[in-house]
């Protein structure tokens, strides 16, 4: 039996892989993206072919996100891997990227494998894990990183622990090499980061201790002196801070092999939004200040950083209706990675095909997995969006099991209307 | 003459932070007239009878809560001292289901104490009745600031124009922030000292001025307020010993020497003798007014119970009406 076509007409296409951005039609035959072009259809969808009118929306690789906490196994009254993905097909994302700290970690192969059939359960996104660096997210032994990475972890991290010893870290970034085994760290020096805010005059007025921006680029500076000494490739997540950027960009000049991500929070919020101690605001690594803020607006629009990602960090009521000082860090963010990084294009700080190359096709090529391109022969995952129509976030209707966002009320330009997973509608605006 | 609005509007004393000039004068003309009741022989009042006054103190307190309770007291409330156990890990949860518990038996105000910064305001969202800040954190105190204020206009007369230093572990204390927002809206000119490790980030841009050397911090101060090194706010050391803290940042009388001669010693206690300030200078009665403090203390929360709940005592009479 023949597979089954889907033709996507009247697109605006943008695949940033090949720089195609035009008005044209997608094909899709089974699970594949069988054609793509501006010339494809012109003459009309021959019979046979299931037709989907875009009307003029964009249709784009689906979004990739590359650090995302499901919680799951361990803390599934925050969020399961069923309700992420379910959160995730919503906001356009196709793929994620879950961390290890978990309950049990994942610094094993049965561990990776208890997600693996999470997802297969669930069947919406698309589910990838970061294995454990070290047994425990303890930052003393390292975990298996060869089994792990056969196994199929496309990275490894502590989470939202830095790999404090500068000795475990040389050694892992020394001995993944050897596996082309990608380090992700949580760019924090753990001494100078026992505050709950940014360092500065608000954490004073606030009477809150303060984490200072050099906690952040201690850690970077580091991680690069330890990515040059060793060869290894590491990738420095959530980047907050000026000094951080500029370390990256110097570094990247010299040739060392280090790429770095941000989310949503880090361009589009500052640490006086956290007002009356807003614990939805809370975050690690804390809001910073408006001139961090535009140095990582820069970053994203020149290249040094490389990918966005959500930084998907659900809690439940009881973890944030805390005082400040005792709520814990973090906000869900998959059904707003989209909406808020659109500002990007609407502020003009980046194109469009840019910005989706920071969500899709860089973090597919950073962790080298399927999608992140409008290219026949790779799998039908696919986002049809219209980046202008205007909504309000509510966080009571997210699928995502908490509802901690800091963007909650806030007005958004831009959603998915359509998400594709190999060939296969997984969610319809309605 | 500038704008004077006619009443104290505010529903809750969370802070000094976002009171006028006129607000604190308000508050410091009527707990003037409180100091008489206070020293009389019959010191009570019937301003507040039939109200409750529920003292929620989730962090160890005398001196604050018997002042709170005393001034209750003295105007005819029901007062009742909840002491809450500071469990570690619960005490959030506590908080809240504390003030949903004590919101449905309609207390009339709420003084509350934590040791969370924030922890008040958090709490003020969850209940019906006026709540007063009895301390949160490192974040305010803000009756303390205005019984200091009330001490200092007492024996000086105004507080414009005068040069306060606040000396101390500035890092971990409520009452210096709110002393600095307070001080800071009346005009006066505000100087801390404080070694580099118990100095707020960026407190410059509270409007002080930095000072790191006590004798010049000092010099010509009209006011000295001496602050408690809070050990138990500590995590890790701050200070190399307490012998050094002292020879450096304690208050003797050769450091004092650099204030004007009549300058006043405030301590808003309790008062580590030896480790801030010499016993000797704490028992001047030419100049610490420590004592004053104390008793002011309670004629400033009486006036703050009076004016946060005349609005639910139908009584908009501009000072102490019923006095």
């Amino acid at each position: 039996m023949a597979e089954r076509r889907t033709a996507y007409i009247n697109a605006h296409l943008i695949d940033p892989a090949s720089g195609l951005d035009a008005a044209g039609a997608l094909l899709v035959e089974g699970t594949k993206i069988a054609d793509v072009g501006p010339g494809l259809f012109a003459e009309g969808v021959p019979e046979g072919i299931e037709t989907v009118d875009c009307a003029g929306a964009h249709l784009v690789p689906g979004l990739i996100d590359m650090r995302v906490q499901a919680c799951d196994p361990g803390f599934e009254h925050k969020e399961t891997i069923a309700t992420a993905s379910a959160a995730a097909v919503a906001g356009g994302i196709t793929s994620i990227v879950t961390l290890p700290n978990t309950e049990p970690v994942i610094d094993d192969v049965a561990g990776l494998e208890f997600i693996a059939r999470r997802a297969r359960e669930t069947k919406l996104a698309k589910v990838y894990a970061y294995g454990a660096v070290t047994a425990g997210l303890e930052g003393k032994e390292l975990a298996e990183i060869g089994l792990l990475k056969e196994a199929g972890a496309v990275g490894f991290t502590d989470g939202t622990r830095a790999i404090a010893d500068a000795g475990v870290m040389a050694r892992a970034l020394k001995y993944a090499k050897a596996f082309g085994a990608l380090i992700i760290q949580h760019p924090e020096e753990p001494r100078l980061a026992g505050g709950v805010m940014n360092s500065g005059e608000l954490s004073t007025r606030l009477g809150l201790p303060g984490i200072a921006t050099q906690a952040e680029i201690i850690m970077v500076e580091r991680d690069l002196r330890l990515a040059e000494m060793t060869g290894g490739r590491i990738h420095i997540s959530h980047i907050s801070t000026w000094a951080a950027v500029e370390a990256i960009r110097a570094a990247k000049a010299r040739g060392i092999a280090v790429t770095c991500d941000t989310a949503p929070p880090y361009f589009a919020l500052v640490e006086a939004d956290i007002g009356d101690y807003r614990t939805f605001l809370k975050l690690s690594p804390p809001l910073r200040s408006d001139f961090d803020r535009r140095a990582v607006v820069e970053g994203l629009a020149d290249g040094t950083i490389d990918a966005i990602a959500s930084d998907h960090n659900p809690q439940d009521q009881d973890s944030k209706r805390l005082p400040f000082v005792q709520a814990e860090f973090g906000a869900v963010g998959l059904e707003t990675l989209l909406p808020v990084a659109l500002e990007l294009v609407h502020g003009e700080h980046l194109d469009l095909k840019t910005l989706i190359r920071r969500l899709s096709t860089t973090p597919a090529e950073l962790l080298g997995i399927p999608g992140g391109k409008l290219k026949p022969g790779a799998p039908a995952d696919l986002l049809v969006f219209d980046p202008f129509s205007p909504w309000k976030v509510d966080a009571a209707t997210f699928r995502s099991k908490s509802k901690n966002s800091p963007f909650d009320g806030r007005p958004v330009a831009g959603r998915a209307l359509r998400t594709i997973i190999d060939g296969r509608l997984v969610y319809s605006a309605s | 003459m500038e704008f004077q609005p006619s009443s104290f509007t505010h529903r809750h004393l969370l802070g000094i932070e976002g009171l006028s000039p006129w607000d604190i004068e308000k508050v410091l003309d009527l707990a003037d007239n409180y100091v008489g009741l206070s020293r009389s022989r019959h010191k009570k009042t019937d301003v507040l009878r039939g109200l409750t006054v529920i003292n929620l103190f989730f962090e160890n307190s005398t001196r604050t809560l018997t002042s709170f309770e005393l001034a209750g007291k003295r105007l005819g409330a029901d007062v009742i001292n909840m002491a809450v156990a500071n469990s570690s890990i619960k005490k959030g949860e506590t908080l809240i289901d504390t003030a949903m518990t004590l919101n449905a038996m309609h207390p009339d105000a709420l003084v509350v104490r934590h040791s969370d910064s924030g922890a008040v305001k958090l709490l003020a969202q969850k209940v019906n009745c006026a709540v007063v800040n009895g301390g949160d954190g490192s974040h305010e105190h803000p009756t303390q600031a205005l019984l200091d204020a009330l001490t200092i206009r007492r024996r000086k007369g105004r507080l414009e124009g005068l040069t306060v230093t606040i000396c101390g572990d500035v890092l971990h204390s409520r009452v210096a922030r709110s002393n600095i927002l307070l001080l800071n809206t009346m005009g006066a000119r505000v100087r801390v000292v404080a070694p580099p490790t118990l100095m707020p980030a960026a407190i410059d841009r509270m409007g002080v001025e930095v000072y790191t050397n006590m004798r010049e911090g000092l010099k010509d101060a009209d006011i000295v307020m001496m602050l408690r090194l809070q050990t138990e706010r500590m995590q890790g050391q701050y200070v190399p010993s307490i012998r050094e803290y002292f020879h450096f940042f304690g208050l003797t009388e050769e450091k004092l020497a650099a204030a004007k001669p009549d300058c006043l010693i405030m301590h808003p206690g309790p008062m580590n003798r030896g480790v801030e300030i010499d016993s000797v200078i704490a028992d001047d009665i030419n100049r610490s007014v420590i004592l004053d403090q104390v008793e002011l203390g309670v004629a400033v929360r009486m006036a703050v119970l009076d004016l946060l709940t005349r609005d639910r005592r139908g009584d908009n009479d501009d000072l102490g009406g019923k006095l």
